[in-house]
């Protein structure tokens, strides 16, 4: 058992798609027009200096930041919005917005466990209440899920009793048990010590190879080297420069880039 | 001092009738009022919460009226006043075979519309203790708003919410003294019937004071047991062991522990 089984059928479409995304908070100008396409399986990892909109970006991708402006397609699904009769672009009910959300992973800075719950009943209480599996093979997957990520004999412990490292894994595990469509990373281990970063990362290199679709907003420019296949450079609210990370971090073509990359290098 | 023991003796051991006829309309006024109130500030702290601007105003006009006026003045305006300006009377009402009378009813109306604005705000004040993150990390694996409210949210929040709730409880019980403005039998009134007709008026508010005092007490002990229970699940510690919590020998580390830091809720 791995960490995902990717589907057997090749996608046209992009599986997320942002046109001109805009952004404000009150007067201030986040996002100015992002654009960016990913491909299932693709592994897109976000940098830039901070401030420049790379969790805001993250977050318009499953709708937790309504969008000011453009477009954001997930699945050829635009998320949150739809257009009426009339062709007028109108809010998706609360219901439509949570069912495109479960498709879609998201793992938070700060972990965000449910500390009234066990480590075990965390990974499975959505799949239980919100897609309606039965609880035993919720069960068993959570437990499968929580093997995999090297945290078998925690089943029944609290949250708050788990390094920071051993949350964030538990973290992505109860992201998988929604079995989603592709994973969105808030700078997974900023908030780690540093020895817990590295089994972090250890889970999401084996979740990449296993063919998982995952945008990440990362300041681990190893693991960004290793993994990513494609790094995307955001600056002022907008990308300024894409690429393989090879090419982006040895040749960098933006003056910007450049002095970000002096700095984190 | 003339203080009459025997007499004293007699009415807290063999309370009268009447007296625990009082005691008990006392109980019932407080668990009814209570009960009807936890509703009520629940609705209107989601008003508060309400994207439509006129629940939010609604909400926040209740709350200042309510805890800006005395209890005392809002009974006699709900029982008395309405009466007297021919806006609403409050009838006796037969309710399965048990008389209720128009002033009780008046007085559980008006405990629970004074208690409900508190609590409307120590439910705010719980919801809003619970990190955003909890909300956005339910939403983002699928659950609707209300889903995560119910699911995610609330079961933190309750177990913060407690502790001051069962507060306002004990002093709702204590509130119900000021009943026998509106000439409802409580406790306080069949004790001030009965200090009048025996002129043991020290001996009888004694009396009364500590069956007022039994009834706070039996009340911190089922609260600390409700505490405790919600702390298990949530597998924190104990709550504070009862016996520094009536005599007030609370330590720092328990106090912390068994009621977490709310916001003053007054200085809003």
């Amino acid at each position: 058992m791995t960490l995902y089984t990717a589907p057997n059928t090749i996608d046209i479409e992009p599986i997320v798609r942002a046109v001109g995304v805009h952004k404000s908070f009150g007067d201030k100008h986040i996002l100015t027009g992002v654009d960016l396409e990913v491909a299932r399986g693709e592994v897109v990892v976000l940098v830039g200096p901070s401030g420049a909109g790379k969790t805001t970006f993250l977050r318009t991708l499953n709708r937790l930041e309504a969008i000011d402006a453009g477009e954001i397609a997930v699945r050829g699904e635009r998320i949150g919005q739809r257009t009426n009769q009339r062709g007028r672009l109108v809010e998706r009910s609360v219901r439509e917005l949570a069912q495109q959300r479960a498709e879609i992973g998201f793992v938070f800075q700060h972990f965000n466990l449910f500390p009234n719950m066990t480590v075990l009943e965390n990974i499975w209480h959505a799949p239980v209440h919100v897609k309606r599996e039965p609880k035993a093979t919720a069960v068993a997957y959570a437990n499968e899920l929580l093997a995999r990520v090297g945290l078998a004999e925690k089943a029944d412990v609290r949250p708050r009793s788990l390094s920071g490292g051993q949350q964030q894994r538990v973290a992505i595990a109860r992201a998988l048990a929604m079995r989603p469509a592709l994973m969105l990373f808030d700078e997974p281990t900023s908030a780690l010590d540093p020895e817990m970063v590295g089994e972090v990362l250890a889970v999401m290199r084996d979740l990449a190879a296993a063919g998982m679709t995952m945008i990440v907003v990362s300041h681990e420019m190893g693991f960004t080297r290793e993994v990513a296949d494609r790094v995307i450079v955001m600056d002022g609210g907008r990308i300024i420069e894409s690429g393989y990370p090879d090419q982006v971090f040895t040749a960098p073509q933006h003056e910007r880039t450049r002095q970000f990359l002096s700095k984190v290098l | 001092m003339a203080f009459d023991w025997t007499y004293f003796w007699q009415s807290l051991l063999t309370p009268s009738p009447q007296f625990l006829n009082g005691l008990a309309l006392t109980v019932v006024i407080s668990v009814v009022a209570m009960a009807l109130a936890l509703v009520v500030g629940l609705l209107i702290a989601l008003m508060g919460r309400s994207r439509f601007l006129p629940l939010r105003i609604f909400a926040s006009l209740y709350i200042w009226v309510i805890r800006g006026t005395p209890l005392l003045v809002q009974l006699v305006i709900i029982y008395t006043g309405f009466a007297a300006a021919g806006l609403f009377r409050f009838e006796d009402v037969d309710l399965f075979g048990a008389l209720i009378k128009g002033a009780v009813q008046a007085a559980i109306v008006g405990l629970m519309l004074n208690e409900s604005a508190y609590i409307s705000e120590i439910v705010r004040s719980g919801l809003e203790s619970v990190d955003r993150g909890q909300n956005e990390a339910a939403l983002s694996l699928g659950m609707t708003p209300l889903g995560a409210m119910r699911r995610i949210i609330v079961p933190q929040a309750i177990r913060v919410m407690v502790p001051p709730l069962g507060n306002s409880f004990n002093g709702l019980m204590k509130s119900t003294s000021i009943l026998s403005i509106i000439g409802v039998a409580e406790m306080f009134q069949i004790g001030s019937t009965m200090s009048a007709s025996t002129f043991k008026v020290f001996e009888i508010y004694i009396v009364v004071a500590l069956y007022y005092l039994l009834l706070t007490t039996v009340w911190t002990l089922a609260q600390t047991g409700i505490e405790n229970m919600l702390n298990a699940q949530a597998g924190l510690p104990r709550a504070e062991p009862v016996l520094k919590r009536l005599f007030g020998l609370r330590s720092r580390r328990a106090a912390a522990v068994a009621a977490p830091v709310l916001q003053p809720v007054d200085a809003a």
